[in-house]
């Protein structure tokens, strides 16, 4: 069995215009499902909440659903038919344009994305989200001869590689990714160095306490 | 008149009668500074409650406001169906499972639709919207409620109110909806979505 792929709707006032982009949008993607719900149920200009309701369910493969729009009624109307949902986790109402937004999110959909992710790329915006708080963090001064040098260097990197964490290592305004060797010496850091360490990840906390163990033992230095 | 559930059943009816009768003038503020299809879309929403109604009368005027309610999210096809729909949701969920209703129990429940509007259209006063009527209708109907009015003049200070708040959208630009790609040209145009509300309200008021 294939993986579900997010499914799609395409909210518009118009049927033509529902039509056109989830065809245009479907060419960058022929597996995902992309389901238009345009007009009124009498074939005017309008959107139709039982209509966005029964396409939600269309397009649901079993990995949610992402819904774009044209203008703002629509939009209402998207919201209403999400909110209203069994469970209205199963859907995202996306506010992109709609051409560009439909095409970058049947790509996202076609490349295995979440839903999240999806609407995401409908917006523009990458999922990941930057400033977030580390989940283990602490603060080291380097007590060994060499610094950061490249068997030091080394060492941190190899403490950290099998981790479930992503470390970094902060000097002043540089920070290094503590599992590149060549990142971490481009820090330049010396004896007596404040260096900030930050993890994030289920394995944070022992990456954290790996690095400390490391500083203590002045990297094993004889 | 009573305002039990047959009360507002009659009172509903008679604002579906008012907003045939106002279907054209609707349509015309529409066209101008909208898509047209305003007065179009409320006449086919409240037309198919009117059938809902008779067909199945709900138990209480809070079940009555609710069936008004999904009937215009489903046959509405414009801003107005979630708009006016959320409206009646929130004053449904307002009214309760009450068999009557009182004087506090209308002004908390137009307090509430307000609630509505603004949580699905994200309109503020001055935007040139159905805001623009309704929140003075809001205030004037609490006012009219601490002066001890009964349930007919809480809804005549809310029309009264409306209408003011209608009538003042002429000069705005409109800031959201369909009018506000016009830009400058929406001005001097009464906004159809605060007319529609004002209609609505005095509906309501000449029929208690």
């Amino acid at each position: 069995m294939t993986t579900p792929r997010v499914g799609l709707v395409i909210v518009s006032h118009s049927k033509k215009l529902a039509e056109g982009v989830a065809e245009l949008a479907g060419q960058m993607a022929p597996d995902v499902p992309i389901i238009p719900a345009g007009g009124t149920s009498e074939g005017g200009l309008g959107t139709d909440y039982e209509a966005v309701t029964h396409a939600i369910t269309t397009a649901d493969q079993g990995a949610g659903v992402v819904l774009l729009f044209d203008l703002g009624s629509a939009q209402m109307t998207a919201d209403m038919a999400v909110e209203n949902l069994e469970n209205p986790a199963q859907a995202t109402v996306a506010e992109a344009p709609l051409v560009e937004g439909a095409v970058a999110a049947a790509v996202a959909s076609a490349g295995g994305q979440n839903q999240a992710a999806v609407a995401a790329a409908a917006e523009g915006r990458t999922a990941v989200e930057e400033p977030r708080q580390p989940d283990a963090q602490t603060e080291i001064t380097l007590t060994n001869e060499v610094g950061l040098h490249a068997r030091p260097a080394a060492l941190l990197a190899g403490a950290v590689a099998d981790l479930d964490a992503t470390v970094t290592i902060h000097k002043n305004d540089q920070q290094a990714d503590a599992a590149s060797v060549l990142a971490l010496l481009s820090l330049t850091a010396r004896k007596g160095d404040h260096l900030t360490v930050t993890a994030r990840g289920p394995q944070a906390t022992e990456a954290i306490t790996k690095i400390q163990q490391l500083t203590k033992n002045n990297f094993n230095e004889q | 008149m009573g305002c039990g559930t047959e009360g507002v059943i009659a009172a509903l009816t008679a604002a579906a009668e008012v907003v045939s009768a106002h279907r054209d003038e609707l349509v015309e503020l529409d066209r101008v500074i909208g898509d047209g299809d305003h007065g179009e879309n409320l006449q086919r929403g409240f037309r198919t409650f009117v059938v809902a109604v008779t067909r199945s009368v709900p138990p209480t005027p809070g079940a009555v406001v609710k069936l008004l309610a999904s009937t215009l999210i489903s046959t509405v096809g414009g801003a107005a169906g979630p708009l006016y729909g959320t409206a009646c949701l929130r004053a449904a969920s307002s009214l309760g499972d009450a068999p009557e209703l009182t004087p506090a129990a209308i002004a908390a429940a137009l307090r509430a639709a307000l609630g509505g509007v603004v949580a699905r259209g994200k309109a503020e006063p001055g935007d040139k919207t159905m805001v623009d009527a309704l929140t003075p209708a809001v205030e004037a109907a609490q006012k009219a409620l601490e002066n001890g009015a009964d349930i007919h003049g809480i809804l005549v200070a809310a029309a009264d109110a409306a209408d003011d708040g209608a009538a003042a959208t002429i000069p705005l630009v409109a800031r959201k909806g369909r009018a506000s790609y016009l830009g400058e040209r929406s001005a001097g145009h009464l906004d159809p979505g605060a007319r529609s509300t004002a209609l609505l309200l005095r509906a309501l008021a000449d029929a208690t």
